[in-house]
């Protein structure tokens, strides 16, 4: 009986709803320590902006609030300690240093290390936690009561919400008598947010009357920002008696008028401004033309004047875009494997559908062929939608880097800093992914072996402060991913030394420099003299190339002995489906990746006979090489009189591979031919055709090198035959 | 899943390769197809025959006479091409071998399993789980995980290119 009562129902423990809330808040948690982290190292470049401090703060907040609700009791309290401390920070008691952030930082890393506890199993010292929260209150005190409401007070602007600012900003014409450059008001007013300025010149005098000592501009800036009014106004403190100054808001963070404001045509916002009277305005609205046109055209306002409430238009419209996204929040998180099997199932929906469409074209029926086309069309759509799914920007990966970087040049007694551009470009999630840990390798041997101490980087003339330089940038179907750094550069001889000594080359090995820098790809190759906890075992290149050739990607190496190296990693966009160029020969079907395909020219039987068994191709004068694909692949059977050769672009050089058909465009929905292929040389993939029979897809690149080397064999004096 | 120790019965597909009788466990046979055209992939081992359409996936086939050193499977009306799921390193793949003909489903306890010889057989003992015996005759039961471990094919890949790689020199 006893039992009976004790019987509980899984739904209503406790225990379980606790469960099954820290199972939800997982990914959240890991999202919040990494904003932490980056809001962190902001910090550190800016440790007066107290919107970082507020980025800090909330992401303490939210771990705090989330992790008590799920039960995660320690992490709780532990973020609110640390919450404690930075209150003080924020209301100015304190500053961030370096040694404050560096405990913050390794306080975070205690939160993600307790959250690994439990969602990883892998286990953490508790005791740390202690010590951590024990150095924040030496290092800073607590916040007296007194103190927090002092800040609120001081705090004259409504909160975070931005708003637009029209300011009008006239000097007198002795400000510069007054040794006081207007431009640089300017320029400290675009640090306050975004920022628009438009001069207004119609008050400077013909040149018989112009006096350069007299400043006769005067400036309209349409200013969207958070700090308030009397930030602006600082701006501007110490000229406060030479300027005539406006300022108007236009647009009150989140004011239920918001809406109206954005769509404020140019008219009313000159009118506004008294920039235009109401007649003159009505004249011009009567012509047909666009009405900032107009105005000008009629003299009633300065064309400075028009451009100027344009800006307007622009802040108001993108403070309005925004919003709208911060509000609608408009992202859903999706399980990867459900994006998988959407992926696939559009891969066979491709398959399907060409299968439809060839069907169609040898049935002839009208009706079949417009239906055929619709439901192309429309896969086509539903292909590159559902691919786009899975491309995220790649500055996430970008900054994650900001870190290592930093700890590593510690670690190192290097000094560096890493910069990046491109950062929203996007790039497949999967090959992001598998990006991160090549990615990681070389920015490490780029501090550890390429950027030199601070000490002989100032003796040889260069910034104390090496630049790692990250940049990601689409180039037709692949992505470039650039790691630049300003380093000394690569050792051409040490590596040629090296590699002698692994026996990797022979030492009297002509090599070019490609050639030379492919070898650190080998496996334990390195030059170091010395192994640190980072490098020198030769592991990190070699990881970099297995990853590159697992996303068939490729990487390209240029350094300047003395001023630094540049490492360029080329990756396709997609791993699915690529847009093939379909060839026959015999019955066999191949696949060239389109992006590599250039032209097609004919081959007949004659032409190749008179080539004299060197296979040379005139193609508009200029010499073309080819390669006989059916004597590459042994396939059987007598060439047809009237070959193709299909000319590619690999590394700028143009090859051609004959082949019996070009049957055309295919959209390739990629197959992978498993781990028994692994090795093939030439092949990539595979995919099925309309008709169900299975094309080859040709690795061109690995094509050429193979018969590059069988040329080699074969020149040396060997029939290789095969 | 049984070892030779456990007294449990198990069931095998037995196939023939020429004239001798193999077989598999059931658990690692997802189906067995009709001889379809299979596609060549160029520059590959002998045995590798090439790769099949199943059902939108490509697969690759197997031409196991000519792995266990016998001649090349012709196509006949009983050829069949056996799916197998192959577990390496933690991975599953699945992988066609082609075989003359299959013949049934068999129930065999341990007790009527012995361990592999030595010698005796023209293959790789590693293959080899057990023989089978049913009705006087011996059934070869193969670990088909072993036959096409990576370590056997990387092996393979490699004699195969140097001896490409000899004939060019020679």
């Amino acid at each position: 009986m006893d039992e009976i009562d004790n019987q509980y129902c899984e739904d209503e423990s406790p225990e379980k709803i606790a469960e099954k809330l820290r199972a939800t808040f997982k990914d959240e948690a890991y999202e919040l320590c990494a904003e932490l982290e980056n809001a962190l190292l902001a910090l550190e470049e800016n440790p007066g902006d107290p919107d970082v401090v507020n980025r800090i703060f909330r992401a303490l907040h939210t771990i705090k609030g989330s992790g008590a609700v799920c039960g995660f009791e320690e992490i709780a309290r532990f973020a609110h300690e640390v919450e404690t401390c930075y209150d003080s920070i924020r209301s100015g008691k304190a500053s961030a240093t370096k040694r404050v952030i560096d405990l913050t930082l390794t306080a975070r890393d205690q939160i993600q290390a307790l959250l690994d506890e439990y969602y990883y199993h892998r286990p953490a010292d508790a005791s740390k936690t202690g010590l951590i929260v024990s150095r924040f209150r030496e290092l800073l005190p607590g916040p007296s009561p007194a103190g927090a409401r002092e800040q609120r007070e001081q705090a004259g602007a409504p909160g975070p919400g931005a708003a637009i600012y029209r300011i009008r900003f006239r000097p007198g014409p002795d400000i510069l008598a007054h040794d006081m450059n207007p431009l640089s008001f300017l320029d400290e007013l675009r640090r306050l947010g975004s920022c628009t300025v438009v001069a207004q010149t119609e008050a400077i005098p013909y040149l018989e009357n112009f006096k350069p000592e007299s400043c006769h501009t005067y400036w309209d800036a349409i200013l969207t920002t958070d700090q308030g009014r009397d930030a602006i106004e600082d701006v501007f403190i110490f000229a406060k008696d030479r300027i005539e100054l406006t300022i108007e808001v236009i647009d009150e963070g989140g004011g239920a008028d918001s809406e109206e404001t954005a769509h404020r045509r140019i008219g009313d916002i000159l009118l506004e401004r008294g920039d235009l009277s109401a007649e003159d305005l009505q004249k011009a609205l009567h012509t047909k033309k666009r009405l900032g046109e107009a105005l000008v055209e009629s003299g009633a306002v300065s064309p400075g004047k028009v451009e100027s409430a344009l800006a307007e238009q622009e802040h108001a419209r993108e403070l309005r875009v925004q919003r709208r996204a911060t509000e609608s929040s408009s992202s859903i998180r999706v399980a990867t494997d459900k994006l998988d099997k959407l992926v696939n199932l559009v891969g066979e929906l491709v398959t399907v559908q060409a299968r439809l469409t060839q069907t169609a074209q040898t049935n002839g029926a009208p009706e079949l062929t417009s239906i055929a086309e619709e439901v192309e069309r429309l896969t086509g759509s539903l292909r590159d939608t559902t691919m786009n799914i899975r491309m995220l920007p790649i500055g996430t990966t970008f900054s994650k880097f900001r870190r290592v970087v930093r700890d590593l040049s510690a670690e190192l007694g290097k000094e560096a800093e890493l910069t990046a551009d491109g950062a929203e470009t996007e790039l497949d999630k999967t090959v992001i992914e598998r990006m991160y840990d090549p990615l990681v390798h070389i920015i490490r041997n780029c501090i550890d072996h390429g950027i030199e101490p601070p000490a002989r980087r100032q003796a040889a003339g260069k910034p104390k402060k090496g630049t790692i330089h990250l940049s990601a940038i689409h180039s037709g179907a692949s992505v470039l991913i650039r790691v630049d750094d300003d380093g000394a550069g690569m050792d051409a001889g040490a590596i040629r030394a090296k590699a002698v000594q692994k026996g990797l080359i022979q030492p009297n090995a002509e090599l070019s420099e490609r050639e030379l820098w492919d070898l650190i790809f080998a496996p334990g190759f390195s030059t170091a003299e010395t192994v640190t906890g980072v490098s020198g075992r030769g592991v990190g290149m070699d990881v970099v190339k297995r990853a590159m050739d697992s996303l068939r990607g490729a990487i390209e190496i240029t350094s300047r002995k003395g001023q630094g190296s540049t490492i360029t990693l080329k990756l396709p966009l997609t791993l699915a489906i690529i847009a093939g160029f379909l060839t026959r020969i015999g019955s066999e079907h191949f696949i060239f990746p389109l992006s590599l395909v250039e032209e097609c020219v004919e081959l007949t039987a004659a032409s190749s006979a008179k080539s004299h068994g060197r296979n040379l191709a005139n193609v508009r004068g200029r010499i073309v090489p080819y390669i006989r694909l059916r004597e590459l692949f042994s396939i059987n059977g007598r060439s047809p009189s009237l070959e193709q050769i299909v000319i590619v672009s690999v590394n700028g050089q143009r090859v051609g591979l004959v082949v019996d058909v070009v049957v055309g465009e295919h959209q390739t929905v990629l197959k992978s031919l498993g781990r028994f292929y692994h090795g093939v040389e030439g092949i990539s993939g595979a995919t099925i055709l309309g008709d169900g029979t299975v094309a080859l897809i040709l690795d061109i690149p690995q094509l050429l090198r193979v018969v590059e080397q069988r040329e080699d064999r074969s020149a040396k004096g060997a029939d290789p035959g095969f | 899943m049984s070892t030779a120790g456990t007294a449990t019965t198990t069931q095998y597909l037995t196939f023939k390769l020429a004239d001798e009788i193999f077989a598999l466990d059931i658990s690692k046979v997802r189906e067995v197809l009709d001889f379809t055209s299979i596609t060549r992939v160029p520059r590959t081992p002998e045995f590798m025959r090439g790769v099949i359409n199943l059902r939108g996936s490509v697969v690759p086939v197997a031409d196991l006479r000519l792995k266990f050193g016998m001649t090349r499977t012709e196509k006949t009306v009983n050829t069949c091409v056996i799916i197998v799921e192959v577990t390496v390193d933690n991975e599953t793949t699945i992988l066609g071998a082609l075989a003359d003909s299959v013949q049934e489903v068999l129930e065999l306890g341990a007790e009527n399993i012995e361990p592999a010889p030595k010698i005796g057989t023209r293959l790789n003992t590693e293959f080899i789980r057990g023989m089978g015996k049913q009705n006087e005759t011996f059934i070869i039961i193969l670990d088909i995980d072993k036959v096409f471990s990576i370590d056997e094919l990387a092996l393979v890949q490699a004699t195969e290119k140097a001896a490409r790689t000899a004939k060019a020199e020679a």
